[in-house]
């Protein structure tokens, strides 16, 4: 059986950031250790219908989980153990937000068991970290950094560009400010504008203007060669590695595979006797809270996935990684032979027009191709 | 109320050119007589499509009673039909006209005669109208009424001497209009004894009375209970309701002689109700009809398709109760390889095109595509026989067209002398062969000969714009002529879109083509694969345009394990495809169609 990828949801965060459509809450007080105890609960719900399987991952997820007590990171990777199979060098990952309280607490996470750090940078630039309403300076920042690198064997950040009047060679600069600080992955997200965001309201008001999509694919080439002088290649459309440092617990997402996802609103997928199960869990944190007391788990939707949704989503995920998809996996994973779920005459103008490529039997977008997916998909897909 | 003496009743129509203030002296005197309670009055209370507010046009003529004590202490029953003054709706006046005795001639003491106050007040002299003039919009510091009055005599030859000088806007001297209606306009006339003759003006769908017919009674009574027949095709029914406007409906017994009101029987077939048609008693019929109305010609057709072919019974069942409501909208079934079952629709001009589209995806909630406008052309083969093309997609091969006519029209064109010289280039441009050039004062009037073609697409919004807005257009149908035509197809990534090929003058046509493509690469949003837009006639390429393929689409974060929402969304972007037409490896949205033809420049 697949390696298990095991997701854990953390819903709160300091402040809401304007851009943010996450399952995120401001809460004043949290009740750390009524929180530990319900996601192991959770945890301990789902490990009893799937049985003792091999785990690949534990991802922490917010929200911001560095808020959360290292205690509660602690006991779930130790349960998790406790419950799969999990190999020494179990990939960890914790997103912490660069504010000093939480850089505090680093060395804690670490001991706790976490070996991946994901820090939400999101800018180094004072003035766009205040557009972006986050809760850090860009000295701030640069501290986390440097503590995450020197705590955690890994390390990864996420910043947003392309963000309203950033130039190129701006953006150029800034990124190289961070890798020059070294990380083995970065997350580089172009500035996406949420429904029912607080930006949202501004876009359609006119007081917050994108780049245009011609700037847009600029800065992303750009984006891809400055990486690419630190040795990072883009293995997804938003995200850069150096060659064996991947997410892999995110890999699970992007191949498809199976996924076990605690606390609200967290998702699932289950490939179990040949259906595939979705599952969702409630999304306002209170509520799941009370569910979980009440029924050991929060889960509000289960439902088999019919073949054709199944293909679409494991063709729309992996179209987005560099290593493209597998037509085989395809099939394991939806049931459907590979050419009922792809338009031919779609797929030959896309191989034609050199967005997607077949490299040793597996159907790839070019960086061409990666580039319009979201115009490619509906198109291509059946 | 009913069987009011024939002494007592007016009726008049309203009839001005565009915004000269029809419906806002309507207002006035339906205020001014106590019609309508002061909480339900609102400004145009006659124009109650929601369209017309929006656009603040009159589309519909409308009719209203309202009741007035004159001066000699006498109460008079009014019938106002208020009219549209855009050249679209010409048939809407023309059917009003026919159901009155008498007009108000609305001029805006501003602007002075226009084209459509030409072309209403001959319409109504035509109909041997009493005619009275209204100066309007006294109000403004702009007002010459003596200027104007001096016009009205000159250009229509039309005694203004006791024109009414009002201020629909202010309610200044509304009496004078309403004492000028008793006074100077003649009452019907009619026999209540003879059996029963009214004319069927005008009919319409309501939702919970079914078809209505409005009427105007020539001689004898309409009663509630009678068994009434029509007399063009025969068919007859029994009268569930009669009534009159208030503006609202209003059961009454019957409506007698000179009156005007509506009449519900339970009417099926839209084919029954036919507007100029007379009214009679089932039991003892009339002898002769009444002379009814020139049908309307539609001057420009186009294709009118559900997106959703699932849709064509929801479009067939509206194109009818449409036609019911606007007797000057034609409509034929049609077929089209790329679109599927439609209606080829006939309108009086591109307004009224856009107006029943609107309507019919408001009203009844339909999803359309138009395709490109066409006048009607006449082709003469070579084996002798004439055709009427009505689409461009049909027109046969050009090997075997002997000739090809277009229509013609005589246009009147009133404008200050300042503009003058930039309107006779675009009449020139437009092919256009100057009939008679006069003057009133510093005003011109132009008369030119054009071809229907060059003025139906965009012709009236540059004559706005290149005047500033202050010529004014009208014109009439007048003949066929050949012409050096040709077929211009539009082809988009390589494949042609027939919905999208027009007939165009030799000596036009790498400018319409040209002009097409590059406001399809304006309207077409880029996509995934470069689209080549091209202008053909026959195999030959006269103009080329590429749509760049975009440059970037992707959603940057794909995180976390929600992968149902992007599915979702994905299932949504395809659901939208479906919307779109699609030509190999590209779609089109609909809405470039149109657009594009619209603004050809
Ligand atoms: N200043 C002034 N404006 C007026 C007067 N009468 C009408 N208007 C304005 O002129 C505009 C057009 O008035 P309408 O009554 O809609 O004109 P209409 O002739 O019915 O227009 P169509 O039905 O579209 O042909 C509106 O903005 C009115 O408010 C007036 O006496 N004085
Ligand atoms: C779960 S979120 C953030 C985790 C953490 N709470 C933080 O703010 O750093 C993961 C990442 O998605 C990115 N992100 C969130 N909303 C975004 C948006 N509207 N446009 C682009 N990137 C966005 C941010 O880079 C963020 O770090
Ligand atoms: S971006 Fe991160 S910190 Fe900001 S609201 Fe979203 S989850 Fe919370
Ligand atoms: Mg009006």
């Amino acid at each position: 059986m697949e390696p298990l990828a095991l997701y854990i949801h953390w819903p709160f965060c300091r402040a809401k950031c304007p851009y943010c459509d996450f399952n995120s809450h401001v809460r004043e007080r949290v009740d750390q250790a009524g929180w530990r105890h319900a996601l192991l609960t959770e945890l301990r719900y789902e490990a009893a219908r799937t049985g003792r399987r091999p785990l690949a991952s534990i991802f922490f997820g917010g929200g911001t989980p560095s808020l959360m007590d290292p205690e509660t990171a602690g006991a779930l990777i130790a349960e998790a153990r406790a419950l799969f199979d999990a190999p020494a060098d179990l990939e960890i990952t914790l997103e912490a937000n660069p504010t000093s309280v939480e850089a505090a607490k680093l060395a804690d996470f670490h001991a706790a068991g976490v070996n991946r750090l994901s820090l939400g940078i999101q800018a180094l630039d004072g003035a766009a970290l205040q557009f972006l309403g986050r809760q850090h300076d860009a000295a701030q920042a640069i501290a986390a950094l440097e503590t995450g690198r020197a705590i955690f064997p890994r390390l990864s950040f996420d910043l947003i560009y392309a963000r309203p009047g950033q130039t190129e060679a701006a953006w150029r600069a800034e990124l190289r400010r961070a890798l020059d600080i070294a990380a083995d992955h970065l997350s580089l997200y172009q500035l996406t504008i949420e429904p029912g965001t607080r930006f949202a309201t501004l876009h359609a008001r006119g007081e917050i203007a994108l780049p245009d999509d011609d700037a847009a694919a600029r800065l992303y080439g750009a984006t891809a060669e400055e990486a690419a002088r630190f040795g990072l290649l883009p293995y997804e459309v938003s995200n850069y590695a150096r060659p064996g440092a991947e997410s892999r617990h995110n890999l699970v997402y992007w191949r498809y595979g199976d996924y076990l996802g605690i606390g609200p609103g967290a998702h699932q997928r289950l490939l179990v006797d040949g259906a595939l199960i979705a599952v969702r869990r409630h999304r306002a944190p209170e509520e799941w809270f009370a569910r979980v007391a009440r029924d050991g788990h929060a889960i509000v939707e289960e439902t088999a996935l019919a073949p054709e949704d199944r293909a679409r989503e494991a063709l729309l995920m992996g179209l987005r990684l560099t290593e493209g998809i597998d037509p085989a996996r395809i099939t394991a994973r939806s049931g459907l032979p590979f050419a009922a779920c792809i338009d031919p005459t779609m797929l030959t103008a896309c191989l034609d027009e050199d967005y997607l490529v077949w490299r040793e039997g597996r159907l790839c977008a070019t960086e061409e191709g990666r580039l319009r997916l979201d115009a490619m998909l509906p198109v291509l897909l059946r | 109320m009913p069987d009011t003496p024939l002494d007592h009743i007016r009726n008049f129509s309203i009839i001005a050119h565009i915004d000269h203030g029809k419906s806002t002296l309507a207002d006035r005197l339906i205020q001014s007589t106590g019609t309508v309670a002061a909480r339900e009055m609102k400004e145009q209370l006659l124009d109650n499509m929601e369209l017309e507010r929006e656009r603040g046009i009159t589309i519909k003529a409308q009719t209203v009673r309202i009741l007035y004590k004159a001066k000699d202490g006498e109460t008079y029953t009014l019938n106002l039909m208020d009219t549209p003054g855009h050249v679209d709706f010409a048939y809407e006046v023309s059917r009003s006209l026919a159901a009155c005795e008498g007009s108000l001639l609305v001029v805006d003491a501003s602007q002075g005669v226009e084209a459509q106050t030409l072309a209403n007040v001959y319409q109504a002299i035509d109909a041997n109208h009493e005619i009275v003039p209204i100066l309007n919009k006294i109000d403004l510091p702009a007002a010459e009424p003596a200027r104007v009055k001096q016009q009205i005599e000159d250009v229509i030859g039309l005694d203004a001497s006791d024109a009414v000088e009002i201020s629909a806007k202010t309610g200044l001297n509304i009496e004078g209009v309403l004492e000028a209606i008793v006074t100077r306009l003649p009452p019907p006339q009619g026999d209540a004894k003879a059996t029963l003759k009214a004319l069927l003006v005008d009919s319409w769908y309501d939702s919970y009375l079914g078809v209505v017919v409005l009427v105007r009674v020539k001689d004898g009574q309409l009663r509630k209970g009678q068994r009434v027949r029509m007399m063009s095709n025969g068919a007859a029914h029994t009268i569930e309701q009669v009534g009159i406007f208030t503006p609202k409906m209003i059961a009454a017994d019957s409506l007698g002689p000179g009156e005007m009101g509506y009449m519900t029987a339970a009417i099926k077939m839209v084919s029954d109700t036919n507007v100029g048609d007379t009214i009679t008693d089932d039991r003892a019929p009339a002898a002769s009809a009444l002379p009814g109305f020139k049908p309307s010609v539609p001057v420009v057709w186009c294709g009118l398709y559900p997106v959703d072919a699932d849709d064509f019974e929801k479009l067939r069942d509206s194109v009818g109760k449409l036609r019911l409501n606007d007797s000057s909208f034609h409509y034929e079934a049609e077929t089209s390889a790329a679109l599927g079952l439609g209606y080829r629709c006939g309108f009086l001009g591109l307004l009224h095109l856009e107006i029943v589209q609107e309507r019919l995806s408001r009203e009844f909630g339909l999803d359309l595509i138009a395709t490109a406008p066409s006048v009607v052309y006449k082709l003469k083969k070579t084996n002798g026989e004439e055709i009427e093309l009505h689409n461009p997609a049909d027109m046969p091969d050009p090997s075997v067209i002997a000739e090809i006519q277009e229509p013609w029209i005589k246009a009147t064109i009133m404008v200050p002398d300042d503009y003058l010289g930039p309107v006779l280039t675009l009449c020139n441009e437009r092919r256009g062969r100057q009939v008679e050039l006069t003057y009133v004062g510093n005003r011109a009037m132009a008369m030119y000969r054009l071809p229907l073609n060059e003025v139906v697409f965009d012709f009236y919004d540059r004559l706005k714009s290149i005047s500033r807005g202050y010529a004014s257009f009208d014109y009439q149908v007048d003949g066929y002529e050949a012409g050096d035509l040709v077929k211009i197809s539009i082809l988009v990534n390589a494949e042609p879109v027939d919905a999208l090929s027009f007939m165009a003058h030799r000596g036009q046509a790498d400018r319409r083509g040209r002009s097409i493509c590059e406001r399809l690469k304006e309207l077409i949003p880029r996509q995934l694969f470069k689209i080549p837009i091209q202008a053909a006639i026959g195999g030959r390429v006269i103009a080329r345009e590429t749509i760049s393929a975009l440059s970037k689409d992707v959603t940057a974060k794909c995180y976390g394990g929600d992968i149902s929402r992007k599915r979702k969304l994905l299932d949504k972007q395809k659901e939208g495809k479906k919307r779109m037409r699609q030509f190999g490896k590209v779609e089109i949205p609909q809405s470039a169609f149109i657009a594009a033809l619209k603004m050809d420049a």
